[in-house]
């Protein structure tokens, strides 16, 4: 039986780890690389790193820390964060992540999904989607839409018609964040999380607003959603990995509970 | 030294990488000498079985990989390089190398999952292994542990090969083969701890099969 995946999550700016709360003031709480050592043997399921570095010398520490997490970790993890062409994604691929995330890029460029999965295979492309619930319209009719720059641009786009637009071209994974719930520690956006789960057939990670692993547990029952993204409330120490997969257990969620 | 095969299969340097973790020596080569020389073969994949294929005829790596496997060289194959020991997989109606009888076939989308559920395809993450038949592969791993996976295509090899199974669906094989020759379909160079075991497990078995 396939277990639920605990999944955290990592901003790294200038090769450092960050915070963004809101995505707004994030504050720096220390080294990507050793994080991610500790996580891993914590027993995170998957790693995720956001690199929200502007310029291109912060790009290339970033290939560093990659490939310096990948020697030191084994379990998966992806990069996201300013992938826009095939080429980015190989240099990622090639320092040594499974992974790479495509998110704004991928709205202004669908092909790049497409291009993504031909060249690495759809297990490599995960689509990170920023939404923002809205109210219902002829050209929104879920009531959830596609938001980048942080939410700070909306995009006329249906948030369910995209997650199956991004399907049809190739992606192996939906990365699903509610912008309203996003550092609230109020949960998961249950309605928006079961909706894009439903309306595909590839793996979802619910992201955005958890605050305790109950919430986690809800994320992959209510929401049916493969996988659960967190932020603060590990990064943070309020809960460990463990505590997260013992409370989901406890719930009747299936997790890896040996590593 | 262990020869990782290369055939631009895309996940070598990450099994690489676990090997040198584990002070194992390595190479990645497509050098017939040094894989000759090598004291075990592992056979990596990522991708698509065609493109794997085509990858391996083309070089003439397919011919010495059966001829290793023949002369009694230890292999381990992970992934696409676990399906493609086989004779032959539905992925791009690919004829594979037929060291291990039997055939890979896909998820169907119509299987349900414990929930009643659809399952998703491709199966991605964690899941266990449950052993049909003694295998030095899982010496000393713990029975609960997990393995990681990420495939839409499963291998069905002749029930005698058939090693370990998991459950996704419908109970699938996992891991397969006989002594020497095993294929896992899970990535052990990704899955933590066991994985690192079963790769140790498999560089200790090359030594002494030597």
């Amino acid at each position: 039986m396939l277990s639920k995946r605990v999944i955290p999550c990592l901003d790294v700016r200038d090769g450092k780890l960050t915070k963004g709360i809101k995505f707004k003031g994030n504050v720096d709480i220390g080294d990507p690389v050793e994080t991610a050592r500790l996580y891993y043997e914590a027993g995170a399921d998957e790693l995720v790193f956001y690199d929200i570095t502007a310029s291109s010398e912060g790009r290339g520490i970033m290939l560093d820390v990659v490939d310096k997490v990948a020697s030191q970790i084994f379990i998966p993890f992806s990069v996201g964060g300013g992938i826009s062409t095939v080429e980015d994604m190989r240099a990622v691929l090639l320092a040594g992540a499974e992974k790479i995330s495509v998110n704004s890029a991928a709205v202004k460029n669908p092909d790049i999904i497409s291009q993504g999965a031909a060249a690495f295979g759809s297990q490599c492309v995960v689509v990170g989607m920023d939404v923002k619930q809205v109210p219902v319209s002829e050209k929104i009719p879920s009531g959830y839409e596609i938001v980048i720059h942080g939410g700070r641009k909306s995009m006329g786009l249906d948030a369910v018609e995209w997650a199956r637009t991004v399907e049809a071209l190739g992606a192996g994974e939906i990365c699903c964040n509610s912008i309203d719930a996003d550092g609230a520690k109020t949960g998961y956006e249950l309605t928006l999380t079961r909706l894009i789960s439903e309306a595909v057939t590839i793996p979802v990670i619910a992201s955005g607003g958890a605050g305790n692993p109950d919430h986690m547990a809800a994320a992959v029952t209510i929401g049916k959603a493969s996988a659960a993204l967190i932020a603060s409330i590990v990064h943070y120490g309020e809960y460990s990995i463990k505590d997260c997969k013992d409370r989901m257990a406890a719930r009747g969620v299936k997790v890896r509970e040996v590593w | 030294m262990l020869a990782i095969l290369d055939y631009k299969a895309g996940n070598q340097t990450s099994v690489r990488r676990a090997l040198d973790h584990l002070g194992i020596p390595c190479r990645i080569t497509a050098d017939p000498a040094v894989i000759a020389d090598a004291a075990g073969i592992i056979f990596p994949g990522v991708g698509a079985a065609g493109q794997a294929m085509h990858e391996l005829t083309s070089t003439g790596l397919d011919k010495l990989l059966t001829g290793q496997v023949a002369a009694g060289k230890p292999l381990l194959g992970i992934c696409v390089g676990c399906q493609i020991l086989l004779e032959y997989s539905a992925e791009n109606d690919t004829t594979a190398l037929g060291v291990i009888p039997g055939q890979c076939a896909m998820f169907s989308p119509a299987l349900t999952d414990e929930n009643g559920e659809p399952i998703r395809i491709p199966h991605m993450g964690w899941n266990r292994v449950a052993l049909k038949a003694p295998c030095e592969l899982f010496d000393g791993i713990d029975k609960a542990s997990e393995f990681y996976f990420v495939h839409s295509y499963y291998p069905v090899p002749a029930p005698q090969y058939v090693l370990g199974v998991t459950e996704y669906g419908l109970p699938f094989c996992s891991l397969h083969g006989r002594k020497g020759l095993w294929a896992v379909q899970f990535h052990p160079e990704k899955s933590g701890r066991p994985g690192l075991a079963l790769l140790a497990n498999f560089a200790a078995y090359c030594k002494e099969a030597r």
